[in-house]
């Protein structure tokens, strides 16, 4: 007997409510960028320069005490926030300490992480300063500037990409479905506040990558059922490839999940950001391969006469399988 | 039908045994690291009984390349410099006064009096009381200018000549900035790698970044801080001629001229021409030594040019005091006895042994050309790093198991051949992180449980198709011929796309991100391989033995 996640046969329609999720996505894009707008994304260091300190030590964390030490040393714009994990010994009380980037410096002087050290001890004597990282604004800058690149970069090569194996329909919905993962993303991440930085980055990207990598098996599926079935209409076609497709798209999406969770709840408070990024990626992705991606295919359409390639119409390369 | 030629199954079992020999020694991590610093160290001449045992400890015919790790699990320091190239601008100013006013005097009929101007750094600025002889000044001032040494300046001269009524401006040419530019920051690569390297630690990254940047990651090092002493910010050794002593530090210099205190004596402080006569610069060698009273000393030698400029200014000024300034700090100011000629000769101070040592490394490693801005600092201690990687190891074994029984679970004994593949792509990424000298970073600990995951995609998706195609096909030997040639554009589609992301990630990223880029991109590239050849080898072995007549995957 083996386990199954989705049933043997499926036959769903997944598009008697297309318009529906169409109206949902549209919505959810919608107020992701308006969180986005509204609440800002709450940038750390890499994006907006200043100074982070990671502390331990064996007493208890206490906010107020730390805040009130460093409010001495007029540092200006600072947060100060305990960090929990559960992969912590019991003598391991650790907290975060963020300096906005000081007035006419680039990056903090040793000066002021001395300052701070000593300020804290006089909270708690033992602590450790486990890490400082600080980035100048110069940097920081640049730093957002080249990950919007990045993205942007990923996207369009992707675009490029499906263009030259597909055809300019599949292109556009699997772009569409990038988006719509990209854009949620950030809404996520303005909405519950959790820290943007450079490894967040990697996770978009990473995402743009799985989403795509989700598409594109669906969509090679619709290409070869396209030509299976000539007299077929595009919405049965579609549906069929999808539920295909459907036990591979939850197998797979599944084992990356299982890997994700256990990062996610072992792999320590360092890359928690960076893993809940792409679980909820790899969700969204799953999502909208089908109910975005497949479904602006119907809308678009797709040249269906594949009997006489009209000048290589994008699909020369389309072959390697054969 | 099934069929996999023999030399194709050769290659691919030495492959897979390839990359299990290189993924190895990362199995003894302390271990091997060891013996490699021993023998690093017997190399150098430390060729203890210690470092002898400790180079035994992993037999030499096996491979000892490790997967590095990065700041964020070593701990370490990370600096980004930027090298404020104009210092460079205004020193070479600063040195051309000298010559200007040596072209000018002769012609003192036609161009009157010449003086210095205090001006911006980067630019000199001369008036002449002859406003007539402005074109023959001109004409001489240019006269100083030297061809430009680079690619793209050829044919241009190094010095832009103007005049500002009765002034002479005289700044480096566009070109010759940009040549220059290109010295200073290789000049101050060189140099941090020197000083770097002196300290001795290990697997040290120091790169250029963009036109004026110097990215610098020292793993193991306590602080950012540390390291910004070990690379020391100026360190510049000069040879100024002495115009006089005072004990005022306020005291007006006059122009061309500047007040620097001694390193020893406190509340002295001299007045030295700012263009020095040589720079530490033309050192070629420096090496600590004892006077001919005993004490610890620098003996020093320059090279040719330096010797020429050092042999005709003392051969000049017998008899006048002349300064060794390190770092705006006069060091000595010997009274010139004799012609130094030979370009060598030997700076004296109240020197400890230790000190004269270390000044000589310093004068060896050569001074920064130019000062630097930090833009960039990160310090993570030791410990952090080591939570994580404890951290990284469970997750990553857990994240290992739970697919290994997901996949049993899911595909019986395909599940199992799955799973074998799976371990053997594990083993190939560390063996080829091992092979480029690749480094592991958090972020990279994450790609590769993301390819755990995503690994199984390939192997899913051949899976998903040899079941339908058992459902319409001729017996299970055609129907997992069909499942792997129909599964593999999606496969070959799928993984392109990712790896297209991966490699822009590579390029645009930095540090953590770029090591995330790293471990995908190779993932992608095992995971591919270990799905389409080793998983369809075992399969076929298999099926060649049992030779069964229905499947169940």
């Amino acid at each position: 007997m083996r386990l199954r996640l989705v049933p043997k046969d499926t036959k769903w329609d997944f598009f008697s409510r297309s318009k529906v999720w169409l109206g949902i996505s549209a919505f959810l894009m919608v107020a992701a960028f308006a969180s986005f707008l509204i609440q800002g994304l709450n940038y750390g260091i890499d994006f907006r320069g200043g100074t982070t300190i990671r502390t331990e030590s064996a007493q208890p964390v206490d906010v107020g005490a730390y805040r009130d030490a460093l409010t001495a040393l007029e540092l200006g714009d600072m947060t100060i926030s305990e960090v929990f994990d559960p992969t912590f010994g019991p003598e391991q009380n650790v907290a975060m300490v963020r300096i906005g980037a000081q007035d006419g410096q680039e990056s903090v002087t040793s000066e002021v992480i001395e300052a701070a050290r000593g300020a804290l001890q006089g909270v708690a004597p033992d602590i450790k300063f486990v890490s400082v990282e600080s980035v100048g604004p110069k940097v920081s800058g640049e730093l957002i500037q080249t990950a919007a690149i990045a993205v942007a970069l990923a996207i369009g090569a992707v675009l490029i990409y499906i263009w030259l194996r597909f055809e300019w329909q599949f292109a556009l919905g699997a772009v569409l479905a990038l988006v719509h993962d990209v854009i949620l993303t950030i809404g996520i991440f303005s909405e519950l506040g959790i820290k943007f930085d450079l490894a967040i980055i990697a996770a978009l990207l990473t995402i743009v990558g799985y989403s795509l990598n989700d598409t594109v098996v669906v969509f090679d599926r619709v290409r070869e059922n396209l030509i299976k079935f000539k007299s077929k209409d595009l919405k049965e076609v579609l549906n069929l490839s999808i539920n295909e497709t459907l036990s591979r798209t939850f197998m797979t999406s599944f084992t990356t999940l299982l890997a994700l969770i256990a990062l996610f709840v072992l792999g320590g408070d360092v890359i928690r950001g960076f893993v809940f990024a792409m679980i909820w990626g790899v969700i969204v992705g799953t999502y909208s391969s089908i109910f975005v991606a497949s479904a602006m295919l119907l809308r678009t359409g797709v040249k269906r006469d594949w009997s006489k390639p009209v000048d290589g119409a994008g699909t020369q390369f389309g072959n390697i399988d054969a | 039908m099934l069929q996999i030629e023999t030399w194709k199954r050769v290659l691919i079992w030495a492959t897979l045994a390839l990359g299990i020999v290189l993924a190895l020694p990362n199995g003894f991590y302390t271990r091997v690291e060891q013996r490699n610093d021993a023998v690093a160290a017997i190399d150098l001449g430390a060729d203890t009984q210690e470092n002898q045992s400790l180079a035994a400890q992993w037999p030499g015919f096996l491979p000892s390349g490790l997967v590095n790790l990065g700041l964020d699990l070593r701990g370490g320091a990370h600096l980004l410099a930027e090298v404020q190239v104009e210092d460079v601008y205004a020193a070479r100013m600063e040195a051309l006064w000298p010559d200007v006013r040596d072209v000018l005097r002769p012609e003192r009929a036609t161009v009157g009096t010449i003086r210095l101007i205090p001006s911006e750094p980067g630019e000199l600025r001369v008036r002449i009381s002859e406003a007539d002889g402005m074109s023959r000044a001109l004409e001489l001032v240019r006269g100083l200018a030297q061809p430009v040494v680079s690619l793209t300046g050829a044919g241009a001269t190094d010095l832009d000549v103007s005049s500002d009524g009765d002034q002479i401006v005289v700044t480096l040419s566009e070109a010759e900035q940009q040549a220059t530019d290109e010295r200073t920051i290789q000049q101050s690569l060189e140099i941090i790698r020197r000083r770097i390297d002196e300290v001795g630690t290990r697997e040290p990254t120091i790169q250029r970044q963009g036109a004026d940047r110097i990215l610098i990651q020292v793993p193991g090092i306590g602080s950012a801080q540390e390291l910004k002493e070990i690379i020391g910010t100026t360190a510049q050794l000069t040879f100024q001629p002495v115009v006089s002593r005072t004990d005022d530090p306020e005291a007006a210099p006059g122009v061309g001229n500047e007040v620097l205190p001694y390193l020893d004596r406190e509340g002295a402080y001299a007045i030295l021409e700012a263009a020095p006569v040589v720079t530490g610069e033309e050192l070629v060698d420096a090496q600590p030594a004892f006077d001919q009273n005993g004490r610890p000393a620098v003996n020093f030698r320059f090279n040719p040019s330096g010797a020429r400029k050092f042999g005709d200014y003392t051969a000049e000024n017998i008899g006048s005091p002349f300064a060794i300034v390190l770092d705006d700090e006069v060091i000595s100011d010997p009274v010139i006895q004799s012609h130094i000629a030979g370009g060598s000769g030997i700076i004296t101070g109240n020197f400890t042994v230790e000190e004269s040592t270390n000044l000589a490394v310093l004068l060896r490693a050569g001074a920064l050309p130019a000062g630097m801005d930090f833009l960039e600092e990160r310090t993570i201690g030791p410990e952090l790093g080591q939570d994580s990687i404890d951290a990284g190891k469970i997750a990553t074994i857990v994240a290992f198991a739970a697919v290994l029984v997901f996949m049993v679970l899911s595909y019986g004994l395909f599940g199992i051949f799955a799973n074998i593949a799976l371990i053997m792509n594990i083993a190939l990424i560390f063996g080829m992180l091992s092979l480029i000298g690749a480094t592991l970073t958090l972020p990279g600990i994450a790609g590769i449980v993301l390819t755990v995951g995503m690994a199984v995609d390939a192997n899913v998706l051949v899976f998903e198709r040899i079941r339908e195609e058992l459902k319409t096909a001729k017996g299970p030997a055609r129907a997992i011929e069909l499942g792997y040639e129909k599964a593999l554009s999606a496969i070959i589609d799928a993984n392109i796309t990712t790896f297209i992301t991966a490699v822009i990630l590579y390029v645009m990223g930095s540090g953590p991100v770029r090591g995330f880029a790293i471990t995908l991109g190779l993932g992608i590239l095992t995971s591919v391989f270990t799905a389409i050849f080793v998983t369809r080898l075992l399969i076929v072995m298999w099926f060649e033995r049992r030779r069964p007549k229905t499947i169940e995957v």
